[in-house]
């Protein structure tokens, strides 16, 4: 019937329009004869992406999606993790921007592609920035640091290699953790299993259940541990609870695998932050750790993070990342230079080091005063519940309890754009933006259940 | 703590006896105990007790892997401290001086960034929305119809690598068991991308060593015989390794069997602007399949034709018959991003959406890239001359004068391409490809030598 070449698809779909064009109506089969498939026509039954169906925004940065589509003007975001300043604007860190001014006057400086493991200084100072400057475990030449795409990069990274080289393929993540974590993991090629995390009652951690989740988890399973700040929780276990879930963990054989996303946003020391970290690899014990300098470093869009695995000794070290690589060539070939360069001008050098943990404090106690300034207007308000896990939380996110429907409300009635779990980014707020927040919360909690 | 440990350990003989049961190879992974409480607990799982102190890596199987083909020359580039030596392996620009090149453009575009003191925040999963409109521009032509009707899905995506790998995915989940068709040869890493990604492939023939050309009834054949549907991987322009592209004559056929078959095209479009020197010129293979209104998916790069390499940028474009189709295809690419890189980084897409989209910038790079394509073309005349002055073999050479774009299939064979890194200390790869953005008028001559030695002298 056509000309110029279609296949057996396009004639099966032009049989059938035929067949109805031929049964429903009184068409003149010189006409019906000449239908021809045109190769410019847009007709949808002839894509070969016809199955293909519209994704839902991701959960996470849809809710960033939704507020720009808003145009009321007393609408919040408190959705993505990203620092607002008290003006509730981005902030770009002075240490970055004297950074990137270093990096554009060096004429000396090249765009060619990096090792695959990306760039050298940058990895050996990341380690030192998470195990310590003086880790045992990076003297004895154990830990492979390779650059990745920020955290969740790392992630994969370090997934996709466990896949394909760890007997294990499981992974255990807390109950609740961060959206996007079961994706990576599945995706990557491991099956993911949760344990026992948050509390709803006490709005804490269900430290028992965890206990028995790990312990009950096949020996050798791999475990995700929020180094610190969790997401969306910001409920951390105590250091001396740290300590108990090590020694269950080494006594099962049971792999850490550490996300690291806020290292000294969280207390708004580096150290304090890492502490977690640090004692599993004192313990000589293996782990891996991905770092993202998104947050600490304000660096969301330069995509700059650092997966480390630390291993039993150098020489498995050294096999583990030439594995690494393969994983990482048919991924990207090798990682973006920018974001590295900036973190690696910061780090060597001690004024502009001290100058950022100086800016990283700021952050982190503009975010702890917000937390405060919340609690107390719900107070103020009378607002029924207990909220003192608001200023007990830790990090950017306060896991508020607040239902689906609860957030639903507040997103039509106040403007007020978040996920639906109840998380709030406290670092998206601002003194003046907490009384409608606050006015927000009251409303859902009295009136929305 | 560690010290404790230790003490503990020697204490009881038990203990190293079972730790030299795993060391046999016994079992691939058993359990630690580990204790700071001041006592061992062993845990018997059948075949092996443990103790942690001195217990063996879970990694301890891991192999060493090869070092990559490509990336891995520069490398043993580096090691060699012999003055001749010359690296020819890695497709990156070098001048004259074999000095790498940063583009002028870039430099003010960079400046031009950080005097606006623009923020760092998250860009959308799909990346820049300036980069990603300029950048479908730039490869269908600003007035082609499939983004007037608004038909194209266009994600940044990190470089070229990460643009395929991302439709790779795309193919594995939405047309499982189809197949990626790729030439014979091809870009090394292009195999990779797909059995990482879990995609059959199966290759085409492409080159022909006899003529040092295309073997054009070869392609058409092994294309014809494809199962339909198939996806053919096709490079854009400027072929990689060989050089040899497809005359225009030769894509319509190959738009028509390709039409024939069902076949979903799928470009790689790494050097637009770098083969010829004409941004447009090396679009028209892939502009000529829009225009017939097929479907199709183009990964593009910035690396060579902007020098940005180490900055990962890229895109990702799928042409659909509708603007709907383009959108749920773009939710989807969307969706594989995600859960690999969240979103793409900043900084590259600005230079190129700030090049592109600043007239007098976008002027200034059309010059810089005309002069770097002019220098390629310059050293493959002369690197021809000195092989034809030289080689008195009477050997054809003009093959070289042929081949587009920054890279030339020698014909040299593993053993050859071996003499002419362990003699000569002229590093390629060993599938006989040379990179002529690595290679000076000044060492013309001497490469010339290094090849007639290989060619005639090592089989």
């Amino acid at each position: 019937m056509s000309s110029g070449g279609h296949g057996s698809a396009t004639d099966r779909r032009l049989n059938a329009l035929f067949r109805h064009l031929s049964s429903s109506a009184r068409m003149d089969p010189q006409q019906l004869n000449s239908i021809a498939a045109s190769p410019t026509s847009a007709n949808q039954n002839d894509s070969v992406f016809s199955h293909v169906v519209r994704a839902p925004e991701d959960p996470i940065l849809g809710v960033t999606v939704a507020y720009n589509k808003d145009p009321s003007p007393l609408k919040l975001n408190l959705g993505v993790g990203a620092y607002r300043t008290e003006e509730g604007k981005p902030l770009v860190l002075n240490v970055v921007r004297k950074a990137e001014q270093q990096l554009v006057n060096d004429r000396s400086r090249v765009k060619e592609y990096l090792p695959i493991v990306g760039l050298a200084e940058f990895n050996k100072l990341s380690a030192k920035l998470i195990l310590g400057a003086d880790s045992p475990a990076i003297r004895e030449n154990r830990v492979t640091t390779v650059q990745c795409l920020s955290g969740t990069g790392s992630l994969r990274v370090g997934a996709e290699f466990l896949a394909r080289h760890y007997h294990q393929r499981t992974i255990y993540i807390p109950q609740p953790t961060w959206g996007n974590h079961p994706k990576v993991f599945t995706l990557a090629g491991l099956s993911v299993k949760s344990y026992r995390y948050y509390d709803p009652a006490t709005r804490g951690l269900n430290f028992q259940g965890l206990l028995e989740d790990l312990g009950s988890a096949p020996a050798g399973a791999i475990v995700l541990l929020h180094a610190c700040a969790h997401n969306p929780t910001g409920v951390d276990p105590t250091l001396q609870q740290w300590e108990r879930i090590r020694q269950l963990m080494r006594s099962k054989g049971l792999l850490p695998f550490f996300d690291s996303a806020y290292q000294g946003f969280a207390s708004g020391s580096l150290d304090s932050d890492a502490q977690s970290v640090r004692m599993f690899v004192a313990d000589g014990g293996e782990c891996f750790i991905a770092q993202s300098y998104a947050k600490n470093l304000g660096l969301y869009g330069e995509r700059v993070g650092a997966l480390s695995i630390v291993c039993k000794t150098a020489d498995v070290a050294g096999r583990v990342e030439s594995q690494v690589k393969l994983v990482i060539r048919p991924m990207y070939s090798n990682p973006p230079i920018h974001g590295a360069s900036i973190v690696a001008a910061i780090l060597r050098d001690r004024d502009l080091f001290n100058e950022w943990t100086f800016e990283l404090k700021a952050m982190a106690d503009r975010i702890i005063s917000m937390r405060q300034k919340l609690f107390d207007a719900l107070r103020a308000r009378g607002t029924p519940g207990d909220w003192s896990h608001i200023i007990k939380q830790i990090g950017m996110f306060t896991f508020t309890g607040l239902n689906p429907q609860q957030v639903a409300f507040m997103t039509k009635d106040y403007h007020i754009y978040m996920t639906s779990d109840g998380r709030i980014s406290m670092a998206g707020l601002s003194s003046k933006t907490v009384p409608h927040l606050a006015d927000a919360i009251h409303a859902a909690v009295t009136l929305v259940s | 703590m560690a010290s404790t440990m230790l003490s503990i350990a020697s204490a009881t003989p038990s203990a190293s006896l079972s730790m030299h049961e795993k060391l046999k190879g016994k079992v691939k992974l058993g359990s630690t105990t580990n204790s700071t409480a001041g006592f061992i607990k062993t845990k018997s799982f059948g075949r092996v007790s443990m103790v942690a102190a001195v217990n063996v890596s879970r990694f301890e199987g891991v192999t060493m892997a090869p070092p990559d083909p490509i990336l891995g020359v520069s490398e043993a580039f580096k090691a060699d401290t012999d003055e001749k030596k010359l690296n020819l392996g890695v497709g990156a620009y070098r001048t004259e001086e074999l000095q790498p090149y940063v583009l002028d453009v870039v430099k003010k575009a960079e400046n031009l960034m950080l005097e606006r003191g623009e923020n760092k925040e998250y860009l959308p999963i799909e990346g820049l929305a300036a980069f990603n409109k300029v950048t479908a521009e730039l490869l269908f032509g600003a007035d082609n119809s499939v983004l007037k009707e608004q038909r194209v899905a266009t994600v940044q995506g990190l470089s070229g690598t990460g643009s395929l790998r991302l439709a790779a995915a795309l193919i594995e989940r939405y047309f499982p068991g189809a197949k990626v068709l790729i030439s014979s040869p091809t870009w090394g890493n292009h195999k990779n991308i797909f059995n990482d990604a879990r995609v059959p492939w199966s290759e085409y023939r492409y080159y022909d060593p006899k003529t040092v050309g295309l073997d054009f009834e070869g392609m058409i054949a092994d294309i014809k015989a494809a199962p339909g549907g198939s996806f053919i991987l096709l490079h854009g322009c400027a072929h990689n390794p060989t050089g040899i592209d497809p005359t225009p004559e030769q894509w319509e056929k190959i738009a028509d069997v390709i039409q024939e078959k069902n076949h979903i095209p799928f470009f790689d479009v790494a050097y637009q602007g770098f083969a010829s020197g004409s941004l447009d010129n090396d679009a028209s293979s892939v502009r000529l399949f829009a225009t017939r209104g097929m479907e199709l998916l183009v990964a593009q790069s910035y690396s060579k034709n902007l020098g940005l390499y180490a900055e990962r940028i890229g895109a990702m474009n799928v042409v659909c018959s509708s603007s709907d189709l383009a959108a749920r295809v773009k939710s989807q690419l969307k969706r594989l991003a995600r859960p690999m890189y969240s979103n793409p980084p900043v900084h590259g897409a600005r230079i190129v959406a700030n090049v592109v989209g600043n007239p007098a910038l976008f002027d200034e790079w059309k010059a810089e890239m005309e002069m770097m394509a002019g220098r390629i073309k310059n050293v493959r005349q002369k690197l021809f001359d000195s092989l034809s002055a030289k080689d008195k073999s009477g050997k054809d050479w003009s093959f070289i004068l042929r081949q587009i774009g920054m890279f030339s299939f020698t014909g040299l064979n593993k053993a050859q391409s071996d003499n002419m890194t362990n003699k000569w200390h002229v590093y390629m790869t060993k599938d006989g490809r040379i990179s002529l953005a690595g290679l000076s008028l000044a060492k013309c001559e001497y490469l010339a030598d290094a090849i007639i030695d290989s060619y005639h002298n090592v089989s």
